[in-house]
């Protein structure tokens, strides 16, 4: 999606380059806001059915979100902030030029992505341990399936932010040009303010 | 007056050789194109062969419906029949061909951009969209037998493979969603230097409108049908009463995308009509900004008008009457279209090769199929005609009359800039004509069904029927004919057609402006806008 890598192919199959880097970049960051708008409208699916049957049965609601572990859910979104903080701190590090800095930056948006999956991962086992799965009642429903398709999101994150990673050692951005770094931060933004929706939703009930 | 829409007198079409983007050959030459204009296509021969496909079932459906009662196949054939020929037909035909096909190969073209905005994001949808209909053929295993809207409890139970196919819809859904989001970003970024907003073609604005609705509305019957399989492998119960659930959650959900969708299927057919009219008429577009803004209007109001499939499903009286009343609103700016169509004809110079054939026929067909959806969004009359014929012979007024007109409109029209050949017009004449009467034939008959209480779906239906229904399917095999003779006439204007001239119809927009077939670069040079591409000034002599 990004500038840089469009010139590529254009010189590869003969193509012109069809747009100039300016073009590109703008080119590139609305593409990622409309990404992310489908993005919200595919939870908004799910945050839909979530307003429906909370209004529905606001007693399973209450009693059920007591059996979630509200220590590590907190824990979990410190966790997933801390990993916005270091993107953005990344950013402005490639902004500067630091490729160096913002190789850091991204290894640590990385490992508090895994942290975040390992301590979902116990959460998910612990559920099952007691016998609660996706099929017990609605709201465990909504809970799995909300959690799920987000933590889908964080791997899909860490992909991509791997994917950075390596080419920022591979040396392919700059001061002058780092619109992917900037594109995927977005991204990494908008699956940490997804979860930031989850947790009151989820674990702060009533 | 002079007829050009940009500054200088230069062809723009470039020294390439008379192939253009043809000339490379072999399979991974298109297998891994970065070029928008191969990429569609590559969408026009895999939609159009589910046309094929599709069409298959539907002479099968409508043999068997010769006969009131069970004959021929079992009701349980039937309803894999039926189901088949409405998936296939709408996922992998009616959404995708115009937009990915045309739209892909004329939305640089007309813009005057080398490519799209992200050309390895256009190959990727396209291969997204292949990956789908290989998941799609994986559930033939235990083939669907559901009707296309997935309705649960049923499809919740069913033991068709309804995972699978969900899955691959799914797919096919993405596919949509980078199609249209590349589309957006192409429309705002890459247009040639001067041409403005209103400068831009109406196919343009109708893409544009598209786009927006395949970006919104897709992710929400991906969702929909990821909690469908869910509720199948995992037991989640948002769609199951017994487990607090609700299966009209499940209608609003699909409506939700289902409705708006059609407006995906029927805006470019409207933009390609919007460009055909003025071209055979020598007249310059009546009404430009209404008919632009009209399309962005449909793409907004398309949204609020999902609850009139569900007015007797389960809904409140008021929601009812509000879903009734946005309907309604829907019916101006469509409206808005055809008045101005007709307005850009009056006292016009007007020729009947074949694209305007098909452009006039779109517009009678579907202000047929537009009318009687008024009978529909009218609370007491579709709670008569709801789930009869009526309702089948309504959507295909204005799906096949409507949107499959539209297509071939523009396939007659963009031939020559396409393949570098002309269509021949001797064959194409009475493969309109007799498309023309069977498709009435066909689907007129369906609405008088419909009025005296067929039932749609069903496999047997009372003897009363029998007269009607024996009409309608002689008329499906006049339309075949009329389609086969088509398809016969591309093909032999693919190898034997005369070799077509850059702008064979003196059309102004840019597409016009190049070479036939377009060079890789589509232009030399980029252009300059100057002017609208609508200042035709009477027939030249």
């Amino acid at each position: 999606m990004s500038g840089e890598v469009t010139h590529k192919e254009a010189a590869m199959t003969g193509h012109e380059p069809h747009m100039d880097p300016a073009t590109a970049r703008e080119a590139a960051t609305l593409g990622i806001w409309t990404f992310l708008a489908t993005e919200v409208l595919l939870f908004g699916g799910l945050f839909t059915a979530y307003v429906i049957f909370r209004i529905k049965y606001p007693r399973m609601f209450y009693e059920d979100h007591l059996m979630l572990d509200r220590v590590l859910g907190a824990v979990n979104t410190i966790v997933l902030i801390g990993s916005s903080l270091t993107v953005a701190l990344g950013i402005s590090a490639i902004r500067k030029g630091k490729v160096r800095l913002l190789r850091m930056y991204l290894s640590f948006t990385i490992l508090l992505a895994a942290t975040f999956l390992g301590i979902k991962y116990l959460e998910y086992t612990e559920k099952f341990s007691h016998g609660l799965s996706p099929g017990t009642d609605i709201f465990f429903s909504l809970y799995f399936m909300l959690t799920g398709l987000h933590g889908i999101h964080v791997l899909a994150g860490m992909v991509v932010l791997g994917a950075v990673l390596y080419l920022a050692g591979k040396g392919k951005y700059s001061e002058s040009y780092h619109t992917p770094v900037e594109i995927s931060g977005l991204y990494w933004h908008f699956v940490d303010l997804v979860w930031i929706y989850l947790f009151p939703l989820l674990y702060l009930v009533g | 007056m002079r007829e050009t829409m940009w500054s200088g007198e230069r062809p723009l079409n470039g020294n390439a050789s008379p192939r253009g983007y043809l000339e490379e050959k072999g399979f991974w030459a298109w297998a891994y194109t970065l070029d928008h204009k191969r990429i569609g296509v590559m969408y026009l021969y895999t939609t159009l062969f589910f046309f094929l496909v599709g069409g298959v079932f539907a002479l099968l459906i409508r043999i068997k419906l010769m006969f009131p009662g069970q004959h021929i196949f079992t009701n349980q054939t039937y309803n894999v029949m039926f189901t088949m020929h409405g998936a296939l037909m709408i996922f992998l035909f009616i959404i995708p061909a115009i937009p990915s096909g045309l739209g892909n190969f004329f939305i640089p073209l007309q813009i005057g951009a080398r490519d799209v905005a992200f050309p390895r994001l256009n190959l990727m949808s396209y291969w997204v969209f292949v990956a789908g209909i290989v998941v799609i053929l994986f559930s033939l295993v235990r083939p669907m037998d559901t009707g296309w809207t997935f309705y649960t409890p049923y499809s919740a139970r069913t033991s068709a493979d309804v995972t699978v196919l969900s899955f691959g819809i799914f797919l096919i859904g993405m596919s949509s969603i980078l199609t249209g989001l590349n589309f957006l970003v192409t429309i705002h970024k890459l247009r040639a230097p001067g041409m403005t907003w209103h400068r831009m073609p109406l196919f343009i604005w109708s893409m544009y409108a598209t786009s927006i609705i395949q970006v919104l509305a897709t992710p929400v019957v991906g969702i929909t049908f990821l909690l469908l399989a869910m509720e199948r492998v995992l037991g989640v119960g948002f769609f199951d009463p017994a487990k607090g659930g609700d299966p009209i959650l499940f209608q609003h959900f699909f409506w939700f995308y289902s409705h708006p969708v059609v407006y995906v299927m029927i805006l470019p057919a409207m933009g390609i009509i919007s460009e055909v009219i003025p071209v055979f008429s020598r007249k310059p577009i009546f009404g430009y900004k209404a008919i632009a803004y009209s399309s962005v209007a449909i793409a907004l109001f398309g949204f609020f008008v999902w609850g009139h499939h569900m007015f007797v499903t389960g809904m409140s009286g008021t929601a009812a009457i509000i879903f009734s009343l946005l309907t309604y609103s829907v019916a101006i700016p469509t409206a808005i279209k055809v008045f101005n169509w007709l307005a850009t004809m009056y006292r016009g110079s007007i020729t009947f090769e074949s694209p305007m054939l098909y452009a006039l026929t779109f517009i009678f067909l579907f202000v047929v199929g537009g009318l009687t959806g008024m009978y529909l969004g009218a609370l007491g009359a579709d709670i008569h005609v709801h789930d009869t014929y009526f309702i089948v012979a309504h959507f295909h007024y204005t799906m096949v009359g409507g949107t499959v007109m539209g297509l071939l409109a523009g396939l007659h029209f963009w031939f020559p800039k396409m393949t570098g050949r002309m269509l021949g017009e001797k064959m194409a004449r009475p493969a309109w004509l007799l498309m023309f009467i069977g498709f009435n034939v066909t689907f007129f008959t369906q609405f008088i069904l419909g009025f005296e209480g067929m039932p749609r779906r069903y496999a047997e239906y009372p003897a009363q029927y029998q007269a009607l229904n024996i009409v309608s399917t002689v008329g499906s095999w006049v339309l075949a004919t009329g389609v086969l003779i088509m398809f016969a006439n591309f093909v032999r204007g693919l190898f034997r057609g005369a070799p077509a001239p850059p702008n064979p119809w003196k059309a102004l927009s840019l597409d016009w402006q190049t070479g036939s077939p377009p060079p890789t670069e589509n232009f030399r040079e980029i252009p300059t806008v100057t002017d609208w591409p609508y200042g035709y000034a009477g027939r030249q002599t």
